[in-house]
């Protein structure tokens, strides 16, 4: 089949009209609201483990603790009286952001043996430590008594998710436009360049491990945001949202759209959902049977998910040149 | 005091015996197995179905599951292992995270998804006094078997022509092909081995552990940090560090039972940020 090209232009009009088709999707099914809220959400988790992954090439299986880390922080603020929602967004970006700038230090200095080792370390004992601290997190019986107030002090979160809808797209839109500044900044080709040759970039200088570390520290931010996100939007949190099983899933979502591309993450996060959706009355041991079926078809069979297939089908004009 | 330093010990020797064969797979094939737990709990189901359903005597069932799961190790080896050991990390985990799901689903269909009921064999039943303290017999049986499997591990590695020849393989791959090893077949051999000595520790370990079909997933975290703290690679250093982990575990079970699960993890940072290459690095790993 004869690759499409699409000049720069047209690329930029696909990718409004993506993002058009998310927001009417709003109109098309609105008794999936809830559904299509946690798909943003998850796309923006996804999304911020790719910068951590895909884009500066850090091998992670604990993202989960991020996510947590922010949905816990909105939880616990919304629940002991502070529910304003954007204030609480920000909180979680600055934890999530904080604590991962912190483990960055040991992250980053390991080989990837190391990193995928205390990145699951992390992620479980953290999960460990919500399950423990149950007086305060609720333990698995997960937080509950959110209180989240009206967005903006005037749309009040209601029971058919169309407010939760709204402020999860408009959240989830302003992050990834924040993402895609960064990985277009000279910052985030630096990125790409140590992804791609590590060795030249400290050859010319670039400060590598200054950079891996800001890099991680921003992803673990979006995620916590995301996470804080599926706090606000639900009003509640799950034990679940911290532990390795979700990393195992968020991992799954972004290999299943494409690591190292922007939009890998939401693509992945849109099939990921509506599939898993679609077979909601399926045993859950059929469905973990059937990931690890996918999940070793896809190492086998080639990477790039459906964003690198798509990737061979229609080039830029520039790559096209 | 001393009960828990047995303890310890007994439990660490069943972590040496399902983490060596990942230390092997990790440090000499470069390969990250995230599924290794998997390979533990077909060898302890295996045993455990056949001393139930079929009254096979308790040795055999070990030799049992020790086949058990060496054979299923060998078939993914060929299967998928063989074309990923120069592949991205990345991919590895993915694999492996998949082969991780599928062994938790199928299990779960064909026994249920709680612990296999398991009755010792009535020699190790019970305790026998040591210097005034009351020691169980299962757990001397456990001890017993991690060090003489760390001495004929040792053997095999330091005293034979295979152990020179894996030691050869992974110091320098091309090299040691070219002088007419057969690299593939040696590395088909040892993950089959390890897989096979993960399969003896669920067996093992069915009787002080218990096996369920999320066994993996739960004990994940435990096999990388004996592998990670005693240093990929190397047969000594994952026993020590089971040795560590095990007394560590269960000591902090015992006089902090509020922060015990925690001290692992905080033992196993400092340790990493001790010692990033593990207890015993390997020769020329930098």
């Amino acid at each position: 089949m004869k690759a499409i090209t699409l000049s720069p232009g047209q690329l930029r009009a696909a990718e409004i009209a993506f993002w058009l088709l998310l927001a009417a999707s709003y109109f098309i099914a609105p008794n999936h609201l809830t559904l299509l809220s946690q798909i943003l959400i998850f796309g923006l988790f996804a999304v911020a483990l790719d910068m951590a992954l895909g884009y500066a090439g850090i091998l992670t299986v604990g993202h989960a603790a991020f996510f947590g880390a922010g949905a816990y922080t909105a939880g616990l603020l919304a629940k002991h009286g502070w529910g304003e929602p954007f204030s609480g967004l920000l909180a979680a970006l600055v934890v999530a952001g904080v604590l991962g700038y912190l483990l960055s230090y040991l992250i980053v200095r390991g080989a990837d043996l190391t990193r995928l080792m205390i990145t699951i370390g992390v992620c479980v004992l953290l999960a460990e430590l919500a399950n423990r601290l149950s007086g305060i997190t609720g333990g698995t019986d997960g937080l509950q008594g959110m209180e989240v107030k009206p967005v903006l002090g005037l749309f009040a979160f209601d029971l058919f998710g169309k407010t939760a809808f709204v402020y999860a797209f408009a959240v989830v839109l302003a992050m990834f436009l924040l993402v895609r500044l960064v990985l277009r900044s000279p910052f985030g080709l630096a990125l790409r360049g140590i992804h791609d040759n590590r060795k030249r970039m400290l050859a010319i200088g670039a400060p590598v491990e200054a950079r891996l570390r800001m890099a991680y520290a921003f992803s673990a931010a979006v995620a916590g945001v995301a996470g804080a996100l599926l706090a606000q939007t639900t009003q509640f949190v799950g034990i679940e949202s911290i532990g390795f099983n979700r990393s195992a899933e968020i991992l799954i979502i972004l290999v299943l759209g494409g690591t190292g591309r922007l939009y890998g993450g939401l693509v992945g996060a849109i099939v990921y959902m509506l599939v898993h959706d679609g077979f909601a009355d399926m045993n859950p041991e059929y469905w973990m049977f059937w990931l690890g079926i996918f999940l070793i078809a896809a190492v086998m069979l080639g990477r790039g998910g459906i964003m690198g297939a798509l990737s061979r089908r229609i080039r830029t004009r520039e790559q096209a040149r | 005091m001393g009960i828990v330093l047995f303890d310890g010990v007994a439990y660490g020797m069943l972590l040496f015996l399902m983490a060596v064969g990942l230390s092997i797979t990790m440090g000499l094939m470069n390969f990250v197995n995230l599924a290794h737990g998997s390979f533990a709990v077909v060898g302890g189901y295996a045993a455990a179905v056949l001393m139930n359903r079929l009254g096979v005597p308790y040795g055999l069932a070990l030799v049992a599951a020790f086949v058990a799961a060496a054979l299923l190790g060998a078939v993914l080896e060929v299967v998928f292992y063989r074309r990923l050991y120069r592949a991205h990390p990345l991919d590895q985990v993915l694999l492996s995270i998949g082969v991780v799901f599928v062994s938790i689903a199928v299990l779960t269909y064909f026994f249920g998804p709680t612990m296999l009921p398991f009755h010792l064999p009535p020699a190790l039943q019970g305790q026998f006094s040591f210097a005034g303290v009351e020691l169980g017999r299962y757990r001397l049986f456990l001890i017993v078997c991690g060090v003489a499997t760390l001495v004929l591990l040792l053997q095999l590695m330091n005293r034979t022509r295979y152990g020179a020849m894996v030691r050869a393989a992974v110091d320098n791959q091309r090299v040691a092909g070219g002088t007419g090893i057969h690299v593939q077949r040696l590395f088909f051999l040892t993950f089959s081995l390890g897989c096979g000595l993960a399969g003896l520790g669920g067996a093992l370990s069915l009787g002080m552990l218990g096996l369920e079909p999320s066994f993996p997933l739960k004990y994940l975290v435990y096999f990388l940090i004996v592998v990670c703290v005693g240093g990929a690679g190397t047969v000594t250093g994952p026993f020590i560090a089971a040795l560590l982990v095990g007394v560590v575990d269960v000591a902090g079970k015992y006089y902090l039972p509020e922060a015990g699960v925690f001290l692992i993890y905080v033992f196993m940072i400092g340790m990493l940020l001790l010692r990033p290459n593990g207890i015993v690095p390997k020769k020329g790993l930098a």
